[in-house]
């Protein structure tokens, strides 16, 4: 059986395929994640861990249009799949259960949380 | 230029396109573009080449590589599969593994052995740090046209050297020859050889100080011991700052004590290193040819200049001694100064008229050539029983295939076999190497050991075993891979002819390579045989040498015959310049009547006592020895044949010539022919020599003692030890038997002897062990064939004969090809020796009579085991 847990790395991927919907593709995901987090990421390491969350079932992809800008070479969209917004969900519910249950600071973070 | 570079690197696109899965390329190459764009438009182009760089490398991940990078991971449990199955076939065919294993482990030993030799030889004076810049210099003589090439130099070249071409040395360094001194006190004295040098030369050798300083010879009254010379004298008490004396004579203090310099060093007798200041002012000979050019009695070492090359030196100093000897009156020699390389000194020091003609890099070559020969017969064994072997196993393939394997796994498997075979006998020949080491360094007269620590080892050692392990299970795995399915199960193979002929080809290649190692073992022992047999020209019975390494033992002849003949402990006794088993000079500037201008003759020359010729048993051949009685002996010589013969004489006897002898021109008179006597190699021609008597004492450094043959020769020894040393109570007595010198002589060609022999006949042993082996296993063949004739009534005689014929008429082939391979490698050989045999076709003879005889013993074994069987039980099988 494949690890279904999500690591933080492959979390955050998760939610920038999301927020790119359309533009979900390894290279766009790689610049976002560094402009959203400010640690630079290679290619490569994208894709692995994109791979790796298809094959937990969290991902899907296909091949999208030829654009001029790359040589006329079609690009790869991912899209989160409904196991993978439950993973996400899952997880984030996890979290906002242990911040409620964290002291003093616990109201405010949960509303930064519960917006998002 | 600009537009190639504005697209991503080549370079790193193509490497993605070589590990990436094929499913990939375009998203990723897609990918990587767009990034490149960024990276050029937000920072620059450099920066996004590198920055591909970069990603290209950062793709090298599992998920994206193509799956054959993966392959030997995932085969893990196949390998161990293999691996089980290979050790349940040894475990099945005892004989074959054992066959098998027994002849590579051997043949695997040999080459190791050889291999520590070679690197014993290879790394000689590499004990010397810097060893590739240090060289002995040297100087050729051009004389009646031919070049001969010495070590003796004048003593101000050194001088030169630094002065003139001083920029092409780091070090230059003086030096007298190694020789016997007595170091000590009035109490006790020890004989040491060592030299006296330079002060510079303990650095420029790179002496590693036990005590001391390394800079100590500045001081002209110091001395450099080495380690086990200071032990001697002094124990193991502090020697540092102690005085000893030289020869009895030169008082100097202990300035260090240096670690022994090994064996595997050309300085390895230097026991001690003393100022050649020290030498030149006490000795008074010395100091006077400080400015003398044609006086060649020192040597000098040097250091070049870091990036300099030895043939570049070589150009440039050339002239350092003929600028000075060209001026002078009557010189007719032609010299030319060279450097000796370091790194030659051991193996390549041979010289034929001024160019390099090898030495002991020969016998490298001869027993890199052996060694590698009988890996090779090792290995060409292997493969032959692995095939024979693996033709069993056809129906294995068949089934194998069937099942579904495919051919690389086939292949695979065959090698991991032959793999763990190599393996196996290589721990073995391990064994076998440490068990023989001991004898193998008394054969080759060194000692070795096991470099561990050296990487090279392992790294040859590994790839030996990766590259047997493929020429062994190359064939096979290759062949037998290749079955086509129907056929491999019907059992049509069976008869392939291919492997037939292969497996008699190697038959044919071991055997030729065994039977030129067997002639060519008998060729140097019937050299070496012939050469001592020959005529020495003296008796060297019971005849000792004694260097007069004191000045104690100086002038004392009449007193010690009359105290050692009187004792009946001696029967003659004679003195002379030279020992018997060298020559020590040869001189030129001889004048007679009759002689041809334009020849200019050089003689070896020796001086002697009056009963220098009766104490050796020299044997005049014309006109009549030395005598004691006539005064006019003085202006009187005895030539060899030899001498005759180069001076071009018809009447030796009364003929007189004049030679410049000590400050002056003498006439001489010819009193005596002597048939040759042998003082240099026993190989080459015997040199014209000149034996002159010296009244005076002066030239002579040896006593030849001629014991009493009828007392043991030990008490002989003992009784001479005794009287020697009341004359000089702290100088040990030191001698030599001339027949112990003169057998030394032979010492190298002994030794090669020797080591061929082994060889020789472990090459031959091997190929035995696979022709056993092939022969069992035809034997096996034909089991059913054999039952058969018998029952038709073949009697064992045909049978043995069916058997046996083939193995024969390929042994009698291999002894045809190796007739002429022997005999262009003896004659080659025997080029080297001025006196040698005829190539000895009784060898050869010998040699396939052998051979023939041990393949009928070998085969026969077999045929005959397999022609007794009872037909019922061979018939019965299925």
């Amino acid at each position: 059986m494949k690890e279904t847990r999500l690591g933080e790395f492959e979390e955050v991927l998760l939610l920038l395929v999301g927020i790119l919907n359309e533009e979900a593709y390894a290279f766009k995901i790689a610049e976002e994640f560094k402009n959203q987090s400010g640690r630079s990421v290679s290619i490569g390491s994208v894709h692995s861990t994109l791979d790796r969350l298809k094959d937990k079932g969290f991902l899907t992809s296909e091949m999208g249009e030829p654009t001029a800008e790359r040589g006329g070479r079609r690009k790869r969209i991912y899209s989160i799949t409904a196991i993978g917004k439950r993973a996400l969900e899952q997880s984030r519910d996890f979290k906002v259960n242990l911040w409620n249950q964290y002291p003093e600071l616990a109201l405010n973070k949960l509303k930064i949380l519960g917006i998002k | 230029m600009n537009q190639q570079s504005n697209i991503p690197p080549k370079l790193a696109q193509r490497l993605l396109q070589w590990f990436l899965k094929d499913e990939l390329l375009e998203e990723v190459l897609g990918d990587l573009d767009e990034k490149f764009d960024l990276e050029k438009e937000t920072y620059s182009l450099s920066k996004a080449r590198r920055n591909y760089w970069y990603q290209v490398i950062k793709y090298i991940r599992p998920f994206a590589i193509r799956g054959s990078f993966n392959h030997p991971l995932k085969n893990l449990t196949m390998i161990k599969n293999y691996l089980k199955i290979g050790f349940r076939r040894l475990k099945r065919n005892k004989v074959y593994s054992a066959l098998n294993i027994g002849g590579l482990s051997v043949g695997l030993a040999v080459a190791m052995l050889i291999g520590l030799w070679l690197f014993h030889e290879l790394t000689f004076d590499d004990y010397h740090a810097n060893h590739d810049k240090l060289a002995r210099v040297m100087q050729h003589k051009t004389r009646d046209g031919i070049k001969i090439t010495r070590r003796p130099l004048p003593f101000p070249v050194g001088r030169e050297l630094r002065e003139v071409y001083g920029d092409n040395f780091e070090t230059v360094v003086m030096s007298s020859w190694t020789w016997g001194h007595v170091l000590g006190d009035e109490d006790k004295g020890v004989l040491k050889t060592g030299a006296f040098m330079e002060p510079e030369a303990p650095q420029m050798l790179s002496l590693r100080m036990v005590s001391g300083d390394i800079k100590g010879l500045y001081d002209q009254n110091s001395i450099l011991l080495s380690q086990s010379t200071a032990k001697s004298l002094f124990g193991d008490e502090n020697a540092i700052g102690e005085s000893i004396k030289i020869d009895n004579d030169w008082n100097v203090v202990i300035k260090g004590v240096y670690e022994d310099i090994p064996t595997s060093s050309s300085f390895n007798s230097l026991e001690f290193i003393a100022p050649w200041d020290l030498y030149v002012s006490n000795t008074e000979w010395v100091k006077a040819s400080r400015n003398e050019w044609d006086n060649s009695s020192f040597t000098a070492f040097a250091q070049i200049k870091e990036g300099l090359t030895m043939e570049e030196v070589n150009e440039r100093i050339r002239p350092a001694i003929s600028a000075h000897t060209d001026q002078y009156e009557g010189w007719s020699d032609k010299n030319e100064v060279f450097l000796h390389a370091m790194n030659d000194w051991h193996l390549r020091n041979n010289w034929e008229n001024g160019v390099q003609t090898g030495g002991a890099i020969q016998y490298v070559w001869l027993f890199g050539g052996i060694g590698a020969f009988v890996l090779i017969l090792a290995c060409i064994n292997f493969m032959n029983l692995s095939t024979a072997q693996s033709l069993k196993r056809f129906r294995e393939v068949g089934i194998r295939k069937a099942i579904g394997s495919v051919r690389k796994q086939l292949i695979n498997q065959f090698l991991t076999e032959s793999f763990l075979l190599v393996c196996l006998s290589f721990l073995v020949s391990l064994a076998l190497v440490l068990l023989v080491l001991p004898q193998f360094g008394v054969l080759a007269g060194k000692q070795f050991t096991i470099p561990y620590q050296e990487p090279l080892l392992w790294l040859i050692s590994m790839a030996v075993i990766v590259l047997t392990s493929l020429l062994a299970g190359l064939y096979p795995a290759f062949y037998l891979s290749g079955f086509q399915v129907v056929k491999a199960l019907k059992g049509s193979i069976f008869h392939s002819n291919s492997s037939k002929y292969l497996r008699r080809g190697l038959v044919v290649v071991q055997f030729v390579i065994s039977v030129t190692l067997i002639i060519g073992t008998i060729a140097v022992k019937d050299q070496i045989q012939f050469t001592q047999s020959r005529p020495m020209g003296y008796n060297g019975d019971n005849l000792i040498s004694v260097n007069i390494v004191s000045d104690d033992y100086r002038g004392k002849k009449e007193y010690l015959e009359t105290q050692l003949k009187d004792a009946r402990i001696i029967e003659s006794m004679a003195m002379t310049s030279s020992p018997m088993t060298t020559l020590n000079s040869t001189v030129g500037g001889f004048e007679w009547e009759g002689k041809d201008p334009n020849f200019h003759p050089h003689m070896a020359t020796n001086w002697v006592s009056a009963e220098f010729g009766s104490t050796v048993g020299w044997n005049i051949f014309e006109g009549r020895d030395f005598s004691k009685e006539l005064v006019t002996d003085s202006s009187s010589v005895v030539i060899n044949q030899a001498a005759v013969t180069y001076m071009g004489l018809e009447q030796p006897v009364g003929q007189e010539f004049t030679l410049w002898v000590r400050n002056s021109y003498r006439t001489f008179k010819i009193i005596g022919v002597t048939r040759n006597i042998i003082r240099e190699s026993p190989y080459s021609q015997v040199r014209p020599m000149v034996y002159f008597l010296d009244t005076e004492e002066t030239e002579l450094e040896y006593y030849l003692l001629k014991l009493n043959p009828e007392l043991p020769s030990q008490e002989a020894i003992a009784s001479t030890t005794q009287v020697f040393e009341q004359l000089a109570p702290n100088v040990p007595f030191d001698y030599q038997f001339v027949d112990d010198r003169y057998a030394q002589k032979f010492e190298a060609e002994v030794k090669v002897g020797k080591l061929s022999g082994v060889f020789a006949g472990l090459a031959i042993m091997i190929s035995c062990l696979g022709l056993f082996g092939l022969a069992s296993y035809m034997a096996e063949q034909r089991t059913k064939e054999i039952g058969i004739r018998k029952v038709l009534g073949a009697s064992i005689m045909t049978l043995w004969k069916l058997l046996s014929s083939e193995f024969i008429l390929l042994v009698v082939l291999s002894c045809a090809l190796a007739i002429p391979i022997a005999y262009y490698f003896i004659s080659d050989w025997l080029a080297n020796y001025e006196y040698r045999i005829d190539i000895p076709w009784y060898s050869f003879l010998l040699a396939i009579v052998g051979a023939l005889v041990i393949t009928l013993i070998t085969v026969s074994f077999q045929s005959v085991k397999a022609a007794l069987v009872n037909p019922i039980k061979s018939l019965r099988s299925e």
